[in-house]
C-alpha cells in the first residue's frame, strides 16, 4: 500500500538533492571549521555559503544568521538571551515585559513561562478571535513602558491562520521611533511560513525570526535564528564561542549545508509551490466541508496554503488517525487523547471550539509530494472512516 | 518491548482498533450501563445477556459501543473478550490490570481508558442485579 503523507506541518522527508549535498560532509569533507588546515577551511567555506543562502532568503546579512539545533532552540536563545541581555536596564521591582499570544507553539509558551517562573520577566498572553487572528488593538493596549519583546507566530501550526506580522512590525517600529526608554524587540516564529509567505525580515519588521529545517525538506536537528544587527542577546550555550559567540558547539556542517540547500530549492520554486499547494488545499477544503458534521477551523482566507484543519462531530480524533493510518494515510489530530496531558489543544480552546468538538480535530498538511489523486483518496477514505466510527459510538444525547 | 508499548500502541491494541470484538448494539439486554462523558472524550456502553449454569449467573453474551480514542476502543473490546462466558463474580474481578496485560501494555496516559472499561462492565452487572432484585420482589 502506498503511503500518503498528509502531515507535512509535522515534518517533511529530506529532499534527495539536500541529502546529496549533505553526504560529503559526513566522511569526506569532515573538517572542523575552526581549524586552519585544508579540511577545516573547506568546512568553513561551506558553512558560510549556507549562511549566505539563508541570509539572502530572509533579506538579511550573513552575520545576522545563527544556526541552532531546532526552532525550539532558536526561540529559547532569542527570548532567554534577550531578557538576560537587557536585565541590567531594569532596577528595583521593575521587570522586563513580554507580549505573546495564547496560540503560540509550546516552544514560545514554555520559554515565556520559564522566564515568569524564574522572575526574569512578566508576560501577557494575548487572546485571538474565532479564526485565530491576533488583534492589533489588543496588542497596542497591552504594550507597557517596560515591554521589551513581542513574540508572535507568523502562521499557526494547528489551524494554518496567518498573523498580521508586517502590521505588527510597523506598529512596533512606530512605537520605537516615537522614543521609549526600553526598545521593543519583535520576534516571529516563521516555522510554518518559510515555504509559502514573504519572509523578508525588513518587510516583516522583525528583529528576531526563528525556523527549522525539517519542515522544509532538510533533516531534523537543524534550525536557525535571525538576529538583527545590534539586538542584545546573551548566548545560552557557553563554550568555544562559535556562531559569532551566539551559540557554542562545533558547527553541524552536514545539516547546515542541508538547510542551505533546502532553502535555495524553496526560493527557486516558491511561486509554483504556492499555486500548486493552494489548488490542492482548496479542493480538499471543499470536499471535506461536504462531509456532514465537519467544521473547518482557522481563517477562511488568511490561511497558509498547506494546512487544512477541521473538527468532526461525534468522532474522536485519534481513532480517525489510527484508521486513516491503516489506510496508508498519515494525518494529525489535536485531540486531547493525542496529547500527553489529555488536555484539548490550547489553540482550539483559544478559538472557542468546545471541548466536545475539539476531541474530533483533524489536520491534513500538504507537501511537495502530495498529488491530486492523494487528495481524492483521503476524502474517500475519510468519509468511510467517519461513518464507521460514528456507528460504533453509543447514542448519548 | 514492554517498555516500548507503554509509549506507543502495541500490535495487540491495534488489532482491536482495526477489528473490535463484540462491537454493536444488543437488543433486550439483561444489563446495560454507559460511562464517561463527551467532555472527557470517551463514552462506553456495555450490554450483557446473563444465563445460569448450575444456578450460577454467567455472561452469555456481551456487546459494547464506544466513542473514544484507540485505547478506549481496544480496552472495551478486550474487556468483552476477557469476560464472555465467565461467571458474574469472576467477570467483576477481571479489572484493568488484566485488560492491560492482555493488550500487551498501554501508554500511561491511556490507563484511564481501562479504568473506564472496568467501570462500564461492573455497572452493567450491577444493572442486571438490580433488575433481578426487582423481578424477585415483583
Amino acid at each position: 500500500m502506498k503511503t500518503i503523507y498528509f502531515d507535512n506541518a509535522a515534518t517533511t522527508p529530506v529532499h534527495p538533492a539536500v541529502l546529496t549535498a549533505m553526504k560529503p560532509y559526513f566522511n569526506t569533507a569532515y573538517g572542523n571549521p575552526s581549524e586552519f588546515h585544508a579540511l577545516g577551511r573547506k568546512a568553513k567555506i561551506s558553512l558560510e555559503k549556507a549562511r549566505t543562502n539563508v541570509a539572502k532568503f530572509l533579506g538579511a546579512k550573513s552575520q545576522e544568521i545563527v544556526f541552532t539545533g531546532s526552532a525550539t532552540e532558536s526561540i529559547n536563545l532569542s527570548h532567554k538571551g534577550l531578557i538576560e541581555a537587557i536585565q541590567g536596564d531594569f532596577h528595583g521591582t521593575q521587570k522586563p515585559h513580554i507580549i505573546t499570544s495564547v496560540i503560540e507553539h509550546s516552544a514560545v509558551l514554555e520559554t515565556c513561562r520559564h522566564l515568569q517562573r524564574t522572575n526574569a520577566a512578566t508576560v501577557t498572553y494575548l487572546p485571538v478571535d474565532r479564526f485565530g487572528v491576533i488583534s492589533l488593538e489588543k496588542l497596542k493596549k497591552a504594550i507597557r513602558p517596560t515591554t521589551v519583546l513581542v513574540s508572535c507566530m507568523y502562521v499557526n501550526n494547528e489551524i494554518g491562520t496567518i498573523e498580521p506580522i508586517p502590521k505588527i512590525g510597523s506598529l512596533i517600529r512606530r512605537l520605537n521611533h516615537a522614543g521609549r526608554k526600553h526598545r521593543i524587540y519583535f520576534h516571529t516564529d516563521a516555522t510554518q511560513a518559510i515555504q509559502y509567505l514573504p519572509c523578508d525580515v525588513k518587510v516583516l519588521g522583525v528583529d528576531l525570526l526563528s525556523f527549522t529545517g525539517h519542515k522544509i525538506y532538510a533533516p531534523k536537528g537543524i534550525g536557525a535564528l535571525f538576529v538583527k544587527q545590534d539586538t542584545p542577546l546573551v548566548r545560552q550555550l557557553d563554550g568555544g564561542g562559535q556562531e559569532s559567540n551566539f551559540r557554542s558547539s562545533t558547527e553541524n556542517i552536514p545539516y547546515i549545508v542541508g538547510l542551505g540547500k533546502a532553502i535555495t530549492l524553496i526560493h527557486k520554486s516558491k511561486k509554483q509551490t504556492i499555486l500548486r499547494t493552494t489548488r490542492l488545499r482548496n479542493i480538499l477544503i471543499k470536499e471535506i466541508a461536504a462531509i456532514p458534521g465537519i467544521t473547518l477551523t482557522g481563517h477562511p482566507e488568511k490561511r497558509v496554503p498547506h494546512i487544512v484543519s477541521c473538527v468532526v462531530s461525534g468522532v474522536e480524533g485519534e481513532a480517525m488517525i489510527l484508521h486513516l493510518s491503516d489506510a496508508g494515510i498519515m494525518a494529525s489530530s489535536g485531540s486531547a487523547c493525542t496529547s500527553a496531558r489529555l488536555d484539548p489543544s490550547h489553540v482550539l480552546t483559544a478559538i472557542g471550539i468546545s471541548q466536545e468538538l475539539a476531541h474530533g480535530s483533524l489536520r491534513f498538511s500538504i507537501g511537495k509530494n502530495t498529488t491530486a489523486r492523494d487528495v481524492t483518496r483521503v476524502i474517500k477514505k475519510l468519509s468511510v472512516i467517519i461513518e464507521k466510527l460514528r456507528l460504533m459510538a453509543p447514542e448519548f444525547n | 518491548m514492554n517498555d516500548l508499548f507503554n509509549q506507543i500502541y502495541s500490535p495487540e491494541v491495534m488489532k482491536h482498533v482495526r477489528n473490535p470484538k463484540n462491537m454493536g448494539i444488543m437488543k433486550n439486554p439483561d444489563g446495560e450501563a454507559m460511562v464517561g462523558n463527551q467532555k472527557c472524550g470517551d463514552i462506553m456502553k456495555f450490554y450483557i445477556k446473563v444465563a445460569k449454569k448450575a444456578g450460577k449467573p454467567f455472561i452469555k453474551d456481551i456487546k459494547f459501543q464506544t466513542l473514544g480514542c484507540g485505547a478506549a476502543i481496544a480496552t472495551s473490546s478486550m474487556m468483552t473478550v476477557l469476560v464472555k462466558g465467565k461467571s458474574l463474580e469472576r467477570a467483576e474481578k477481571v479489572g484493568k490490570t488484566a485488560i492491560i496485560s492482555a493488550l500487551k501494555g498501554l501508554p500511561p496516559v491511556k490507563i484511564h481508558c481501562s479504568v473506564l472499561a472496568d467501570e462500564a462492565l461492573k455497572k452493567a452487572i450491577k444493572n442486571y442485579r438490580s433488575k433481578e432484585v426487582k423481578k424477585s420482589k415483583g
